[in-house]
C-alpha cells in the first residue's frame, strides 16, 4: 500500500497525528528549555487530537458500524481546553523556576531528585 | 381514752425523745451554744420530757388498772373465765398501727384463751416491719405492761438526774482539755479540745437504746436495741479513749458482751426454729386471704397455753425434736425449751455482768462517773435483769436453777472482792455486780417480783452512791479511799446522800415497821430463798451465801463511807482543796436519796389500808402467767428433784418475819463490823490482813479471774496470733516470694521471646519497607526529559500489550 498514491484517507491523517506524536515526544526527550518541552506537549496532545477528528470524521469512516458520531471532535474540544488550562499552569511553574534559579533549563531542576 | 392507743403513743414518743436529741446534737453539737454547752441542755430537756410522759403512761395506768390487784388468791383455774379487764376494745375499732391485742377479748378462741384473772393486762403491737423474709418477720413493735411503765418510769427519772449531774460534772469538757493521764511520745500531756457535746449524745443514744430494749415487743427488736446498749457503753466507758485503760475496759466490756451475746443468739435460733415467732406476746394479725383479724400465738403462750399457764413443751419444740428423729419428743423439746432459756440467760450474763462474765464491769470504771451510774443502775446492767424477767415464761425450772446458781456465785464472789478494794469507784462496780447477782439470784429462785423490785430499788440507790462517788472525785481528783478521809464536813451534802444509799443498799430499817427501799427488796429476796430452801434442801445453801451476801454488802458499803467521810483526813492536801460540789451536781443527788429511801414504802405509811407497796403492787400485775398464780411448787422435769416454790409461799408470816429478821441481823452484823474497823478503829484492818496475806491477796487480785482468763483466752489468742504471725513469715511470705521469683524468670523468658521474635519480625517488616523504599527511590531522577522519556516508553509499551492481547479482537 503506498500512501502517496493512495486518496486522502484515514490513513494519511493518521500517518500525519503519528509523526506529530513522534516529533513532540523526540521534543520532550531532547530540549532542556522547559518552553521547549511545553511546546513537545503540545505537539503530542494535538498529534492525539488528529487521530480523534479522524476517527469521528463521516466523510473519512463511513458506514453504520465505524460511525463514531460528535465524539471524536467534542473529546478533541476537551484536549485543546486541558492543554490551554496545562500550559497556563506549566508557564507558571517555569516563571517561578526562573524566578528562582535565573534558568529554565530543566535538567537543573532536580530538587525533587530520590 | 383508750389505753391500748395512748400507751404506745406516749411511750413511743418517750423511747423517741431522746433519739430526736442524739440526732441534734450528733449533727449540730459543737455549734450549740459556746463549746456545745447548749447540748446538755438538748439532752436533759429530752430525757425530762420522755420522765414526763412515762408518768402520765403510769398515771393513765393505774387510772385504768389501778394500783392493787388482788395478788393472794387461790380461786380454781378450771373455773369458768370470767370477763378480762381489758376487754374493752376490740382489733377493729382501734387503729391499725396501734393494736390492741387482746387474746383474751376473743374468749372463743379456747385453743390458748389468755385469762388473766389477775388482771395481768398487757398491750402488743407492731409500728413498723423491718423486713419481712418468708415466715420471718423483724418488726419494731411495743409489749407494754405495768412492768414496762414502771422501767420507763424509773429509767427516764434517773436519766435524768444523771443528766444534770453531768451538766456539773463534766464541765471541763466545756474548754480545751489537758489529759494528765496521757502522756505522748515527747513527753508532753495530751491536749485536746473538749467533747461536752459528744458525751451528751452518746448519753441520749444510751437511753434510747435502753429504753428500746424496754420497750421492745419482740426479740428481734430487743437484740437490736440490746446491741445498741453495747455499742453506747462502748463509746461512753471509752470516753477518754486516749487513755491506754479506757480503750482497753471499752473492748473488754464489748468483747465479754458478745460472749453472751453468742448465747443469746443461739437461744433466739432455737426459739425462733422452732416457735416461728419472735413476739412476746399475743398479736392481732390480718389474715393477707381472709381479711380477718386473727390472733397469733407470742412466745409466752405458746410456752404456757392454757389457762392455768403451766410450762409446757410446745409444739413446735416437739417437732423439731421429732425432726431430729428423737424418739421421745417431750423430753427432746424440753431439753430445746431448757437450751432457749439457758441461752437467753447468756446475754442476761453477758450484760448484767454475771459470773464468768463479771469481770467487764469493774474496768468499766474508766468511763466519766456518769456514765458509770448510767451503767450500773438504769441501763446496761438493768438490760440484762430486765430481759431475764421478761422472759422469764420461757424459763424451764432447769434453767432457773442455772440462773439462781449463776446469781449466787456472783454475788459471792463481788462482794468479797468489794471488801479489799480501794478505789472508790470499784467498790461501787462490786456491790453492783454483787447485788446484780441478787437479782438474778431472786428470780432464780421463783421471786419475780422480788428481782424486779430490786431491780428497781437498786437503780435509785445505786445511781445515788455512784453520784455521791463522782461528786468526792470532782472535789478530790482522785478515785483512791487511802487518800480521802473526813470529807464530811467539807461537802456534808455528798456525805449524807451517800449515808443514805449506803443505808438503802445495805437494806437498813426498822424490822417490821419501816425501812429504806432496800430493805423491802432484800426482805423480798430473802423470804424467797428461805422459800426455795424449804422445797430443795439440796440447794439450801444458796440462803446462808445470800445472807452472808448481805453481811458483806453491809460491811464494805460502811467500810467506803467510813474511808471517805469519817475520822482524819489521811491526805491534807487533798483535803484543803476538796469542796463541796455545784448545786447542779447535789441536787440531784437529794432527788435520788428521797427516791431511794421511799419507793418501795409501803403504802400503809400515807394512810391506806391496802398492804404492800405501791411498787410491789404495780409489779403483781405484771408477774408473768403461771409463775405467781401456781398453787405449791413447779417441779423440773429433767432435773425432778429442783422445785422453783411459788412466790406466794415466802409471804407466810413465818417466812417472811423469819427473812426479815436474817436480813437485818446480817445487815447489822456487817455494818457493826465495819464500824469496829473503820469508824471506832477498834480493830486494825492492817493488822487483819496481816493475819490473812493469802487470803487477802486472792481477795486484792479478784479471785485471779482477769489472770485466769488472760491465761486461759488472752495468752492462747497472742499465742495463736504469734503462731499465724511465724506462719505468716515463714511460710506464706515463702511461698509468695517464691512465686515471685517464678514470675521474675517467666518474664525474663517472655522477655527474651519478645525481643528475638515478636520485636524481630516487625523490625525485619520495617527494614524491608525501607529497603523497597531504597530500590524505588533511584527512579525518582528529578530530571523531566527522563520521566517523559519513561511516559512515552510506557506508552508504548501498553500499546504493543494491548496490541497483543486485544488486537484480534478489535481486528475482527
Amino acid at each position: 500500500m503506498n500512501l502517496l498514491t493512495e486518496p486522502i484517507g484515514i490513513s494519511h491523517y493518521l500517518a500525519v497525528g503519528a509523526v506529530m506524536f513522534v516529533a513532540g515526544a523526540v521534543c520532550m526527550a531532547t530540549k532542556r528549555n522547559a518552553l521547549g518541552i511545553l511546546m513537545g506537549i503540545e505537539l503530542v496532545l494535538n498529534g492525539a487530537n488528529v487521530n480523534f477528528v479522524a476517527f469521528s470524521s463521516e466523510y473519512l469512516r463511513s458506514g453504520p458500524r465505524a460511525s463514531l458520531g460528535l465524539d471524536g471532535q467534542l473529546i478533541a474540544l476537551f484536549v485543546i481546553v486541558l492543554a490551554a488550562a496545562e500550559a497556563a499552569v506549566a508557564l507558571a511553574i517555569a516563571l517561578n523556576f526562573y524566578n528562582n534559579h535565573a534558568t529554565i533549563d530543566v535538567d537543573r531542576a532536580d530538587d525533587l531528585k530520590g | 381514752m383508750d389505753l391500748a392507743s395512748t400507751l404506745p403513743t406516749l411511750l413511743g414518743a418517750a423511747w423517741l425523745l431522746p433519739l430526736a436529741s442524739f440526732v441534734i446534737v450528733w449533727l449540730f453539737g459543737p455549734r450549740l451554744g459556746h463549746a456545745g454547752k447548749h447540748a446538755g441542755y438538748v439532752a436533759t430537756g429530752a430525757i425530762l420530757g420522755s420522765f414526763v410522759l412515762a408518768l402520765i403512761a403510769l398515771l393513765s395506768w393505774t387510772g385504768k388498772h389501778g394500783v392493787f390487784v388482788e395478788a393472794h388468791h387461790d380461786e380454781s383455774h378450771a373455773g369458768a373465765p370470767t370477763a378480762p379487764p381489758r376487754s374493752e376494745s376490740s382489733p377493729s375499732k382501734s387503729p391499725v398501727q396501734f393494736r390492741l391485742v387482746a387474746a383474751a377479748a376473743e374468749g372463743e378462741h379456747a385453743d390458748y384463751a389468755h385469762y388473766d384473772h389477775e388482771g395481768k393486762a398487757y398491750y402488743t403491737g407492731d409500728w413498723y416491719t423491718l423486713a419481712k423474709f418468708g415466715k420471718l418477720q423483724l418488726t419494731i413493735g411495743y409489749y407494754i405492761d405495768s412492768l414496762t411503765v414502771v422501767m420507763f418510769c424509773m429509767v427516764t427519772l434517773i436519766a435524768s438526774c444523771i443528766h444534770f449531774y453531768a451538766q456539773g460534772y463534766m464541765h471541763d469538757e466545756l474548754h480545751d482539755v489537758e489529759d494528765h493521764e496521757v502522756t505522748l511520745s515527747d513527753g508532753h500531756h495530751l491536749h485536746r479540745r473538749g467533747r461536752y457535746h459528744r458525751f451528751f449524745q452518746y448519753l441520749s443514744l444510751f437511753c434510747f437504746s435502753m429504753l428500746g430494749v424496754v420497750l421492745s415487743g419482740n426479740m428481734a427488736m430487743t437484740f437490736v436495741f440490746w446491741e445498741l446498749v453495747g455499742v453506747c457503753s462502748y463509746f461512753l466507758i471509752g470516753f477518754y479513749i486516749e487513755r491506754k485503760s479506757a480503750s482497753t475496759a471499752a473492748n473488754k466490756a464489748f468483747i465479754v458482751n458478745r460472749v453472751g451475746d453468742f448465747g443469746m443468739l443461739i437461744g433466739m435460733m432455737a426459739l425462733w426454729s422452732s416457735l416461728g415467732t419472735f413476739n412476746f406476746g399475743d398479736m392481732a394479725v390480718e389474715d393477707a386471704a381472709s381479711g380477718e383479724t386473727r390472733s397469733q400465738a407470742g412466745i409466752f403462750s405458746q410456752v404456757r397455753p392454757g389457762p392455768s399457764h403451766e410450762l409446757v413443751v410446745p409444739e413446735g419444740m416437739k417437732q423439731a425434736a421429732a425432726a431430729t428423729g428423737s424418739e421421745d419428743t417431750e423430753r427432746c423439746g424440753y431439753w430445746l425449751l431448757v437450751i432457749a432459756g439457758v441461752g437467753i440467760f447468756c446475754g442476761c450474763v453477758g450484760k448484767s455482768a454475771q459470773f464468768p462474765l463479771h469481770t467487764w464491769l469493774p474496768d468499766a470504771m474508766e468511763g466519766p462517773t456518769p456514765v458509770s451510774a448510767l451503767v450500773h443502775s438504769a441501763t446496761m446492767v438493768a438490760a440484762g435483769v430486765y430481759l431475764a424477767g421478761r422472759f422469764y415464761p420461757v424459763f424451764a425450772p432447769e434453767a432457773l436453777l442455772v440462773i439462781a446458781v449463776i446469781g449466787c456465785i456472783t454475788l459471792f464472789i463481788a462482794a468479797t472482792i468489794a471488801i479489799t478494794a480501794v478505789d472508790i469507784k470499784r467498790v461501787l462496780a462490786y456491790s453492783t455486780v454483787s447485788q446484780l447477782g441478787y437479782m438474778m439470784f431472786a428470780l432464780g429462785v421463783g421471786g419475780w417480783v422480788a428481782g424486779m423490785m430490786h431491780l428497781v430499788t437498786h437503780a435509785f440507790f445505786k445511781s445515788l452512791l455512784f453520784m455521791c462517788s463522782g461528786s468526792v472525785i470532782h472535789a478530790v481528783h482522785t478515785n483512791d479511799m487511802t487518800k480521802m478521809g473526813g470529807l464530811r464536813k467539807k461537802m456534808p451534802w455528798t456525805a449524807y446522800t451517800m449515808l443514805v444509799g449506803c443505808l438503802a443498799i445495805a437494806g437498813a430499817g426498822i424490822p417490821f415497821l419501816v425501812g429504806f427501799s432496800g430493805y423491802y427488796s432484800k426482805d423480798a429476796i430473802i423470804a424467797q430463798a428461805i422459800a426455795y430452801k424449804e422445797v430443795n434442801p439440796l440447794w439450801g445453801v444458796t440462803l446462808f451465801v445470800a445472807a452472808g451476801g448481805a453481811a458483806t454488802t453491809a460491811f464494805y458499803m460502811f467500810r467506803l463511807w467510813y474511808m471517805t467521810f469519817s475520822g482524819q483526813p489521811r491526805d491534807a492536801h487533798k483535803y484543803d482543796h476538796a469542796h463541796e460540789s455545784p448545786k447542779v451536781m447535789y441536787y440531784p443527788l437529794v432527788v435520788l436519796s428521797v427516791f431511794a429511801i421511799a419507793v418501795a414504802w409501803p403504802i400503809t405509811i400515807v394512810g391506806d389500808a391496802a398492804e404492800g407497796s405501791p411498787l410491789v403492787h404495780l409489779l403483781n400485775q405484771a408477774v408473768p402467767d403461771g409463775v405467781g398464780s401456781m398453787e405449791g411448787a413447779v417441779r423440773g422435769t429433767l432435773a425432778a428433784s429442783v422445785a422453783i416454790p411459788s412466790e406466794h409461799a415466802s409471804h407466810v408470816d413465818a417466812i417472811h418475819s423469819a427473812a426479815t429478821m436474817l436480813a437485818f441481823s446480817t445487815a447489822l452484823g456487817g455494818f457493826l463490823l465495819a464500824t469496829l474497823f473503820y469508824g471506832w478503829k477498834y480493830l486494825d484492818p492492817a493488822e487483819v490482813r496481816n493475819q490473812f496475806p493469802q487470803v487477802y491477796r486472792f481477795l486484792w487480785n479478784k479471785w485471779w479471774f482477769d489472770e485466769l482468763y488472760d491465761a486461759l483466752f488472752v495468752k492462747p489468742a497472742h499465742l495463736l496470733a504469734a503462731v499465724a504471725a511465724w506462719l505468716d513469715k515463714n511460710v506464706l511470705d515463702r511461698i509468695i516470694d517464691g512465686s515471685a521469683k517464678v514470675t521474675l524468670v517467666a518474664s525474663r523468658y517472655d522477655d527474651w521471646f519478645d525481643r528475638l521474635f515478636v520485636d524481630g519480625l516487625v523490625n525485619w517488616f520495617g527494614r524491608w519497607t525501607y529497603g523497597v523504599g531504597l530500590a524505588f527511590r533511584r527512579l525518582q531522577t528529578g530530571s523531566v526529559r527522563q520521566y517523559a522519556m519513561f511516559v512515552v516508553l510506557g506508552t508504548v509499551v501498553l500499546f504493543f500489550l494491548l496490541s497483543l492481547f486485544l488486537g484480534t479482537a478489535v481486528g475482527r
